[in-house]
């Protein structure tokens, strides 16, 4: 009864999107906001936007998520969104007295040509206010990139207006990239351990992952302060996760983007702080990497704890070995997740058939040829993929298990194979906030699962219902 | 004190401590996290449940994709309304115009998919590049022999309710098209209900057992053909009327169909509903029909009832919801569970409903228009309700604060509307509010 969608084949020159495997740019600079401490995000554009992207990210969340919105009119598009602006920034003012605001524009104010910037400045020049937020802009049009690069995009603005110069320190910036806000207490817990003076940026870590509460909070606790985030220009180094960011040239743009900085690469440029891209620390050779390079940047030792949850891991690997091996897996999502969780599954011996994005840096076959050494002339890789086009692929192609978030369901219920939630969003379970992937142990939890989604669906599928594996 | 700002104070009153009339109809204050949508939500949301129609978004990827089977509204046949088709307009489309795009996407998608229609929704972007979408849709329409509808709902031009408006006169476009079929003597069509959680299949089996046939549902589990047939019908039941009441009234104008206002929720309103269509048609047998039905639901119905209302008197509910018609019969199924409503607002309600709002409520009672976070978790606060009833959105809110929530929106899973629905109902507050989880919280 609710078969989708298995009518006729689609023509190869397809020109509609079908079921989007990515989201807008202002999603992504939003999260990224809500990693700021004080920080209220400000979309400037139409209502919908705020709205939807609300609703998008509280069912992954389940966390209230206040984004304003400047709400444009049909007299604001006409004549442009000055008014609307600086009336959005007044109002987000008097109700959150916020110490940060983050603008995030979209594809409406981008193609009347607003200048936020100008309001900006012009909201200063009238305010009768004595003290302001510090602001932030970011210019995030959904017709360019996907929410990972409005993502990337946020934290680089905040970076090039906040962060200053000055004599190098003991610290390293680490700028985690679009993680669970469980990922990040995982990676701050690491450099804790290892004794390292850190700046994390975004930390949504509370901020999107809230306890209970006795009285509303308009702006959550946590989040990276702004004074911090003043010396990620003397940090002794940086580490970026991810290896693809917003650094694509296609997205549809009409300039190519390649020129695009991230956060790290301007803090390497302005103020010659050394930037160590890497893939982002999920699978024993991604994580030794990361463990590896904190150890080389600062001179202090790998703690014991790691050498031995490691241990545990590669212990793991070794009882579920069987089980995984030669199982071929469809992972799709955001590009940077898709490279290290096929560097992850190529580690594990299982075979990655099919790594799908909607993003579409163009970078994505690349990446993944070099962190899956294993079986690379097996993978079909593809930009600018559709959850139909996916879905289309499975049918021909008759994959064993689906990797990644929760919108595939529908692909892996009709095919009855197993899909294993990861990633963002996770729409139709709790605890996607939760979900660790990250380090050692995020890694364990991922395989466990992962083993037993495979195992758990061999014995649902078997005749007799056995009692050991 | 709760905070409320300046510009919206109008739009907050107290029973028996505000004389003046709400303002409501008004524009969302700027930087106000407000809970409502956009046009093209409005627009969406309404034609969303029909089934076997092409529902084509032209514009950049958000849209579409913050909206993808974003409805529990459920299909006997088709499933095609759950995919997210669009055009994901790119920055090249936005310099050089996306007519072209547009032009492929809606021929390619109707070869593959055979739609017996297709609504292509503008957004916001369209409307300041100046796509002529018009155009491109009777080109199509020509070409592949199907209706192509273009609703020009740009997100900025207006509110949510202006969707709404322009959803129905998409509708109003097919309605006629179909002069051929015959319809039985006492038929209806049922409007503003979306089949969320199989409701309306309940309903229509009511209508149904006194003799009522129905015609077309818009939207709920709807059909291109039926929509066609709709002006056959005799009478307009209208529901959820900040939807569909400009659909209704289009129709008394066109065709001379009558439309009433019911709602389908809660004990009193879904048997009122039911007798009223019965004195409609000035039916003795209808009326009987209709009485027995509705004596043998409540005899199944009220001694379940009890045992939920024995543990849920005195509590006190908040509410607040997309229209505020909805918000009515809630304040009345939550006083046939013994609870009491101390907050009661929504994002989209007319002067009418909340002055029947405020005749209904007790003395006290907050009454809200277009509310967000910060006031609504004020008002909980102040009132010391026990159950917030809201959507996604509003969820967050209570379970921050430790208050049970029950989820009145087009997400559910569970039917509330109907006599099965009022003891869903029952059930889920009961649910929500006597969980032993709350008292962890203090």
């Amino acid at each position: 009864m609710f078969e989708i969608g298995t009518t006729k084949k689609s023509t190869p020159d397809y020109v509609a999107t079908r079921n989007a495997c990515k989201l807008c740019a202002p999603l992504g600079a939003s999260v990224a906001y809500k990693g700021i401490r004080g920080c209220v995000p400000i979309i400037h554009g139409g209502q919908g936007c705020a709205t939807y992207i609300r609703r998008y990210l509280i069912s992954h969340y389940k966390e209230p998520v206040d984004i304003a919105s400047s709400n444009f009119t049909e007299e604001s598009t006409i004549f442009g969104g000055g008014a609307n602006c600086m009336a959005a920034i007044e109002n987000v003012i008097s109700q959150y007295q916020p110490e940060v605001i983050g603008m995030a524009t979209t594809c409406l104010s981008e193609t009347i040509g607003d200048d936020v910037k100008s309001y900006i400045k012009n909201y200063r020049d009238l305010t009768k206010r004595k003290t302001l937020p510090h602001f932030i802009n970011s210019s995030t049009p959904s017709y360019q990139g996907s929410h990972i690069d409005g993502f990337h995009e946020a934290v680089a603005s905040t970076v090039k207006s906040i962060a200053e110069g000055g004599e190098k320190a003991e610290h390293i910036n680490i700028f985690p990239g679009f993680v669970s806000p469980e990922d990040l207490r995982q990676i701050k817990t690491i450099l804790e351990d290892f004794g390292i003076d850190y700046i994390l940026l975004p930390d949504f870590s509370e901020t999107l992952d809230n306890p209970i509460w006795d009285s509303y909070h308009r702006i959550p606790e946590g989040g990276t302060p702004i004074e911090l985030i003043k010396k990620c220009g003397s940090a002794r180094a940086s580490i970026e996760l991810g290896t693809i960011l917003n650094k694509g040239s296609l997205s549809g743009r009409v300039k190519n983007n390649s020129l695009a900085t991230t956060a790290a690469e301007y803090l390497q440029e302005s103020f010659g702080v050394e930037n160590h891209q890497m893939p982002l620390p999920l699978g024993v050779t991604n994580c030794d990497y990361f463990f590896e390079t904190l150890s080389r940047i600062t001179g202090k030792p790998v703690p014991e704890k790691y050498t031995k949850e490691r241990g545990r891991l590669i212990d793991s690997y070794v009882d579920g070995h069987k089980y995984v091996f030669g199982k071929r897996a469809v992972v799709y999502g955001e590009e940077d997740l898709v490279v290290a969780l096929s560097s992850f599954l190529n580690e594990i011996g299982i075979e990655v058939a099919l790594a799908a994005s909607g993003g579409e840096s163009g970078k994505l076959k690349e990446e993944i040829n070099k962190y899956c050494p294993e079986n690379t002339s097996n993978i079909t890789v593809q930009n600018g993929f559709d959850y139909e086009m996916i879905h289309e692929w499975c049918i021909d192609n008759k994959p064993d298990i689906l990797i990644g978030n929760s919108k595939a369901y529908y692909i892996a219920r009709e095919l009855e194979i197993p899909i294993m939630r990861c990633g963002f969003p996770i729409h139709d379970r709790i605890g996607g906030q939760r979900l660790k992937h990250v380090g050692y142990t995020g890694t364990q939890e991922l395989f466990d699962k992962f083993v037993n989604e495979l195992i758990g669906y061999k014995q649902d599928n078997s005749e007799v219902g056995y009692k050991y594996m | 004190m709760i905070e409320i700002l300046k510009e919206r104070e109008k739009q907050v009153v107290t029973k028996g401590k505000d004389e003046a009339a709400i303002a409501c109809g008004k524009a969302s204050i700027a930087g106000s996290v407000s809970q409502r949508a956009c046009v093209f939500c409005g627009s969406r949301v309404v034609l969303y449940p029909i089934a076997d129609a092409l529902h084509l978004i032209h514009g950049p990827v958000g849209c579409a994709a913050y909206t993808w089977d974003i409805r529990g509204s459920l299909s006997s046949g088709p499933q095609l309304h759950r995919l997210s088709f669009t055009t994901d307009l790119k920055e090249r489309e936005v310099v050089f115009g996306g007519e072209p795009k547009l032009y492929k996407a809606l021929v390619s998608l109707i070869d593959q998919y055979q739609p017996k229609a297709a609504f292509v929704y503008g957004t916001c972007i369209v409307g300041v590049i100046g796509d002529d979408m018009e155009a491109v849709c009777r080109k199509v329409s020509r070409e592949k022999g199907i209706d192509v509808i273009p609703i020009m709902s740009e997100g900025f031009n207006g509110t949510k309710k202006d969707g709404y408006k322009l959803a129905c006169d998409a509708l109003s476009k097919l309605i006629g098209t179909d002069d051929k079929t015959e319809v039985p003597e006492h038929s209806i069509n049922i409007l503003g209900d979306f089949n969320l959680a199989g409701e309306l299949w309940m309903l229509s089996e009511y209508y149904k057992k006194i003799g009522v046939n129905m015609v077309a549902c818009m939207t709920g589990d709807g059909r291109i053909d039926d929509v066609r047939k709709a002006h056959n019908a005799k009478l307009n039941v209208v529901q959820c009327s900040g939807s569909m009441i400009y659909l209704a009234k289009d129709m008394k104008e066109k065709y001379g169909i009558p439309f009433m206002k019911v709602s389908y929720f809660g004990i009193e309103d879904m048997s009122d509903a039911l007798y009223e269509v019965a004195r409609f048609f000035k039916s003795d047998e209808m009326m009987q029909k209709a009485r027995e039905l509705v004596k043998n639901e409540i005899n199944k119905l009220l001694p379940a009832l009890q045992e939920y209302r024995k543990q849920l008197e005195g509590k006190k509910a908040a509410i607040y919801v997309g229209g505020a018609f909805k918000a009515i019969s809630l304040v009345k199924a939550l006083r046939l569970l013994g609870m009491k409503t101390v907050v009661v607002g929504s994002q989209t309600g007319n002067q009418d409903d909340y002055n029947l709002l405020k005749e209904l409520c007790d003395e006290g009672t907050i009454i809200v228009d277009d509310s967000n976070p910060n006031e609504l978790s004020e008002f909980v606060k102040k009132t010391g309700a026990n159950l917030f009833i809201g959507g996604v959105k509003e969820r967050p809110i209570a379970f921050k604060l430790g208050l049970g929530f029950c989820d009145h929106n087009h997400e559910r899973k569970e039917a509330l509307a109907g006599y099965e629905g009022m003891l869903n109902f029952a059930k889920e507050v009961h649910a929500s509010v006597c969980s032993p989880v709350w008292k962890l919280m203090k």
